[in-house]
């Protein structure tokens, strides 16, 4: 039996919504170097909604799979529902995550939640976590 | 496929598989009955005892059957400890990068109030004499380190430290698990005491392993039972794995030299080709390391993604990465000489062996080169570090 299931190997090996975006609405960072994880969060919001959304993650393969996954799941998504995405959804969504790597779904639920703040914190919103 | 991670485990030779099937068909009795049928068992288990003792320099009654080289590390270890503690002396050296088989059996002694003393390793992966020299005491019951790391497979100084510990009557282990079949080995003239090795690391079975120990050095038996093993090691000999690992054994020494001259030329190509990769370093000295042994760290990159890329392209390599290690930090070898945590996730071993062509190498580099270059261009890491953002480790 593989470690990781197709759907994990398929966004590893063909990562959704790699990049940048300029200019962006909300970027978001969690990790770092020394533990090995840092992913980023691009998003692109046009009234309350994510319109576009990329990603750069250093790390291990679930760490690129979990990133590439949450990206697609909150990509034209209303602001109210990726508030709640969570890392169970990333995971069930690849379809299972080993044990010893749900950490990394965890990253991707609290990279895109820190993007959402740092729009809300450019805008000057005020929001209730 | 490439198989480039013999440092995990070799295929077996032929010569190993014949013995093998022909102990599981013609001499499948047991060494200890009476009748003829279990003696020819025991015949064979003697000619390849013999054979081992002779492939190092030692006698047949110095060699010791065990499971493999994590069970002759412990018994090693445990029996020098027992020894020790019987003249009051409990103090123990050793270095930050054993394998876990010593590490681990080391710790336990700890909790018995023995005092553990584990020696810095330089940058370059290799212990000094001069090191043992000055932190063996009175006391010190036993000094244990490895032939040759199986990492970064740097070679140690092991007839000098054999020197220093016998001159000081000091026991000496060494774990050459990674060494046995690979370096020429003779226990008499290097000064061992005891010295593990492991059968599938040099082409035989896995399960299977040797503890020599020089004449005069008791040991402490770990298995309780049958007299085999002249009572140090219960159990019915596992004859077939014996015979394949002393086939094996005999083979690997006798193309020793010529297999090494090829695996270091090779070696030496990966380590050029990789070497031209931007923020990557070699870990362990350039030339003193196990021939077939290449290891790099590259910076902004993890371990894990690399091998899984790499798999795809049919070659296997292994890495000290935290993610591939199962644990939160990475590979404490490298964090031994002195590679921070950030530069070690980034880590890769290729182990090959005489099966690797030149085209294979070619393949390897132009593989390893592409996919640290795809993995830093998806990471935030790499970007803040090329843009000014985060500072480099690597130069």
């Amino acid at each position: 039996m593989a470690l990781y299931s197709e759907k994990v190997m398929d966004h590893f090996r063909n990562p959704r919504n790699v990049g940048s975006i300029e200019n962006a609405d909300g970027v978001g960072e969690v990790g770092n170097e020394k533990c090995g994880d840092i992913m980023r969060i691009y998003l692109k919001i046009d009234n309350d909604v994510v319109t576009d959304v990329k990603f750069e993650t250093f790390g291990c393969a679930s760490a690129i799979a979990s990133s590439s996954m949450a990206t697609e799941l909150i990509k034209g998504k209303n602001l109210s529902e990726v508030m709640h995405l969570t890392n169970k959804a990333v995971t069930e969504a690849l379809d299972g995550l080993p044990a010893h790597k749900l950490h990394c779904s965890v990253l991707a639920e609290e990279a895109i939640r820190a993007a959402i703040e740092d729009y809300f914190h450019k805008n000057q919103i005020e929001y209730i976590s | 496929m490439i198989y480039a991670d013999n440092a995990a485990t070799t295929k077996m030779c032929k010569v190993s598989i014949e013995a093998m099937t022909d102990c599981i068909e013609k001499f499948w009795g047991n060494p200890s009955s009476l009748y003829a049928f279990g003696q020819n068992a025991a015949e064979k288990l003697n000619q390849a005892r013999k054979t081992i003792a002779e492939c190092i320099g030692a006698d047949s009654a110095e060699i010791y059957f065990t499971s493999g080289g994590s069970e002759s590390d412990n018994q090693a270890i445990i029996s020098a400890a027992n020894i020790g503690a019987k003249k009051h002396k409990k103090h123990i050296i050793s270095s930050t990068f054993e394998h876990h088989a010593v590490l681990h059996a080391l710790k336990k002694l700890e909790k018995e109030n023995f005092e553990i003393e584990l020696l810095d390793v330089h940058e370059n992966g290799i212990i000094l004499p001069q090191q043992i020299s000055d932190a063996i005491r009175n006391d010190t019951c036993l000094v244990t380190v490895m032939f040759a790391n199986n990492e970064i497979g740097t070679i140690q100084p092991i007839t000098e430290i054999g020197r220093i510990c016998h001159d000081k009557k000091v026991i000496f282990h060494t774990d050459a698990v990674q060494a046995t079949g690979h370096l020429p080995i003779n226990v008499v003239e290097q000064n061992i005491d005891m010295l593990s090795m492991s059968a599938h690391k040099f082409n035989g079975p896995k399960g299977i392993g040797v503890l020599y120990v020089r004449r005069g050095v008791p040991l402490t038996t770990l298995i309780e039972g049958g007299a085999q093993e002249r009572g140090k090691r219960a159990g019915t000999e596992n004859v077939p794995a014996i015979m394949g690992m002393a086939a094996a054994l005999k083979e690997s020494c006798y193309n020793m030299a010529k297999s090494n001259k090829k695996l270091i030329e090779l070696r030496e190509k990966i380590i050029d080709g990789l070497s031209k990769i931007p923020y990557s370093v070699l870990n362990g000295d350039k030339k003193n390391r196990l021939p077939g042994n290449v290891n790099f760290c590259f910076e902004g990159i993890e371990g894990e993604s690399l091998l899984l890329l790499l798999d795809d392209r049919g070659i296997c390599a292994s890495s000290g990465s935290a993610c591939t290690s199962g644990s939160l930090d990475p590979s404490h070898v490298l964090l031994a000489i002195g590679r921070p945590h950030e530069v070690a996730h980034g880590s890769l071993r290729l182990s090959i062996d005489e099966n690797i062509s030149e085209a294979d190498v070619g393949y390897i580099v132009r593989s390893v080169t592409e996919i640290v270059d795809y993995l830093r261009n998806l990471s935030p890491l790499w970007k803040d570090k090329i843009t000014g953002k985060r500072k480099f480790f690597l130069i």
